[in-house]
């Protein structure tokens, strides 16, 4: 009995496979059943097995492309929402001026500073403390545990606390620590006002370092350890072993943390609006939109923008893509 | 035979290392220890500043051993008179809530067809998913705002629910499609045989086996509409308003108020403190989409 039961249960499982695999009306799949009631058998299983896929891709065209596309179309008009009845149609104006306004052109420059800084630095930071973490010590569960914390506060709350709890000039810990170890003649500065970009990068560089540095532990402890024994046992230096082992056995990991962070990174938009509310040249293209259209009710404008924030996106994403898919791939044939 | 090298091998073989390695080690594990301190610090330093007085908070050099009070948490419930933060974190939690059941019940589904029992071409259909997450949001805002404005579902918390869910979909099917892949194929086809239709397989035999996976998912999907401000910044007001955006109440400085910021910052980060620490095993592969595991 549980021998024919398995029998027929493998038979089955071939019929659905290959039919899933070939093509609707190839041999292979409608020989396997035969169709009750006279309905071409593979095209219908097919939909079949789409069925379930079908809620959340149709949902997910309509709520998330559907909006890019009329974007695309508001992009090419005149378009004020203080003036509607002057509402025309404008063309490739609107990315002329997108391209040639200095302010628009600086929070492109003010973006790609921030992305850069905040990726490469956590991701340094982060490979630090995955190598540091990547060994065992005495309260290694409590070290991470205590590493993560900056990661899993709300967004606008951790930058709440670097403005008001840290930078603050007459009462944050920054000063408070500097007036404690150099006494009243302590130097006293303006931390947001001196250097408004990297006091918003110091804030992202700390919730990001453990995102990075989780995605590199998990590198590190892929990584085929008889190579790394063999090595030790060969006489390897711990350099040599980081050098020519685990380096490039990272490299896919560091790719996918900077690209990750990219992705993350350059939509960031409650650091800026909390700590500096865009001011000072911190203004990255998310908060520069989100001022355009919310504040500045240019719609035309606001779109083009979001158009050409939405073609780099897509220049990231597909390198992003490409490693995502690496990995995916070598997993697949694990 | 794996584990047995890696017990022996990851240091040095610690028996036989000379003093010095020792001493090495040890040190390196000091360095950790001060390493994951400074990371924490900032935390610990605004539960402190929340459990003290306002006028002990604000100091400088700063009062470490001021009295403890819970006044910063009593300000930040409306006890002063402020605003309450009530609605905000009751919006909150229905939006992260309510978006996360809906991810999951159109993600399930859909991980079953790219996993269990695939589509043709189900690894283009999964990367199509991820694609539409890399999308900036910002780029999609101005039209979801005017179909708001025009449909009357401007303040609405059911709006941020819809926009949630599409946010969070894209991840939830691709972690569930890792999850789903592991479950064996003879278990379900099993059932097939038995005669159980979809519906049943998915909750008979699916999910039962599914729900650690389905659980860290939740949590990951919790935690990034919990902490989403842009969409409820430009589409809430007062009814809706969720509470990332009660906390850009702060932005600007009011006088003594550091204890109620941290006390407000630190309650309103309190369900996604607990959810990540939760779910931390699973936290890198859902917010590597699923690449690393």
């Amino acid at each position: 009995m549980t021998d024919t039961e398995t029998d027929s249960g493998t038979g089955t499982g071939t019929g659905t496979a290959t039919s899933a695999a070939t093509p609707p009306g190839s041999p292979g799949g409608s020989t396997a059943q035969s169709a009750p009631a006279g309905a071409p058998p593979a095209k219908l299983r097919a939909w079949v097995t789409r069925a379930p896929l079908l809620p959340a891709l149709v949902f997910l065209i309509i709520v998330t492309q559907l909006p890019m596309v009329a974007t695309l179309v508001i992009s090419v008009f005149d378009w004020n929402a203080l003036y509607p009845e002057a509402r025309s149609f404008a063309g490739l104006a609107n990315y002329g001026e997108v391209l040639s306004d200095p302010e628009l052109r600086k929070s492109v420059i003010t973006t790609i500073l921030l992305t850069v800084t905040v990726v490469l630095v956590s991701l340094v930071l982060g490979m630090l403390l995955a190598l540091l973490l990547d060994r065992r010590f005495r309260g290694r569960g409590a070290v991470r545990t205590m590493l993560i914390a900056p990661f899993l506060l709300v967004p606008v709350a951790a930058a709440l606390l670097w403005k008001h709890v840290l930078y603050n000039p007459e009462y944050g810990l920054f000063n408070g620590v500097l007036h404690w170890i150099f006494g009243d003649g302590a130097p006293q500065p303006e931390w947001v006002p001196e250097m408004p970009l990297g006091a918003v990068e110091a804030s992202l560089v700390w919730q990001w370092t453990p995102f990075m540095m989780l995605i590199l532990l998990a590198g590190l402890q892929s990584r085929p350890q008889d190579a790394v024994e063999a090595a030790w046992l060969d006489g390897a230096s711990a350099w040599q072993v980081f050098r020519y082992i685990t380096l490039p056995h990272l490299r896919r990991y560091l790719e996918l943390g900077a690209l990750l962070g990219t992705v993350y990174i350059v939509q960031n938009f409650d650091a800026v609006f909390t700590i500096t509310s865009g001011g000072l040249g911190t203004a990255n293209l998310p908060y520069t939109i989100y001022e355009t259209f919310y504040q500045g009710h240019e719609y035309g404008l606001a779109s083009a923008a979001g158009v050409l924030v939405v073609i780099g996106s897509i220049v990231i994403a597909t390198f992003a893509l490409r490693v995502v898919s690496s990995l995916f791939r070598e997993e697949a044939r694990s | 035979m794996t584990t047995a090298t890696r017990t022996a091998s990851a240091p040095p073989p610690v028996d036989t290392a000379p003093k010095k390695v020792r001493r090495r080690n040890a040190a390196l594990g000091l360095l950790a220890w001060l390493a994951g301190i400074l990371f924490v610090l900032p935390v610990l330093w605004m539960a402190l500043t929340s459990l003290h007085s306002e006028a002990d908070a604000a100091t400088n050099p700063p009062s470490l051993a001021a009295p403890l009070t819970l006044d910063g948490y009593r300000e930040f419930f409306g006890a002063g008179g402020g605003p309450s933060p009530w609605f905000s974190l009751a919006n909150s939690l229905t939006a992260s809530v309510v978006s996360t059941v809906c991810v999951l019940l159109l993600a399930l589904p859909a991980a079953y067809a790219l996993s269990i029992r695939p589509v043709k071409k189900w690894t283009d259909v999964l990367f199509f998913f991820l694609s539409t997450k890399m999308l900036p949001i910002v780029a999609g805002l101005l039209p979801i705002y005017l179909f708001a404005k025009n449909s009357g579902m401007l303040d609405n918390i059911w709006l941020l629910v819809i926009l949630y869910t599409s946010m969070n979909l894209p991840i939830a099917v691709w972690m569930m499609q890792s999850f789903l892949a592991e479950i064996p194929t003879a278990l379900i086809e099993a059932a097939q045989i038995d005669g159980a239709r979809l519906p049943m397989i998915l909750t008979r035999v699916v999910a039962p086996i599914a729900m650690p996976g389905i659980a860290a998912t939740s949590l990951i999907c919790f935690i990034f509409s919990w902490n989403e401000m842009l969409f409820a910044r430009v589409l809430t007001g007062v009814i809706a308003q969720t509470a990332p955006v009660f906390l850009t109440g702060f932005i600007t400085s009011q006088g003594l108020f550091l204890a109620k910021v941290c006390a407000a910052s630190l309650v309103i980060s309190l369900p996604v403190l607990a959810a990540g620490f939760a779910a931390q095993d699973k936290l890198v592969q859902g917010l590597s989409l699923g690449a690393v595991k």
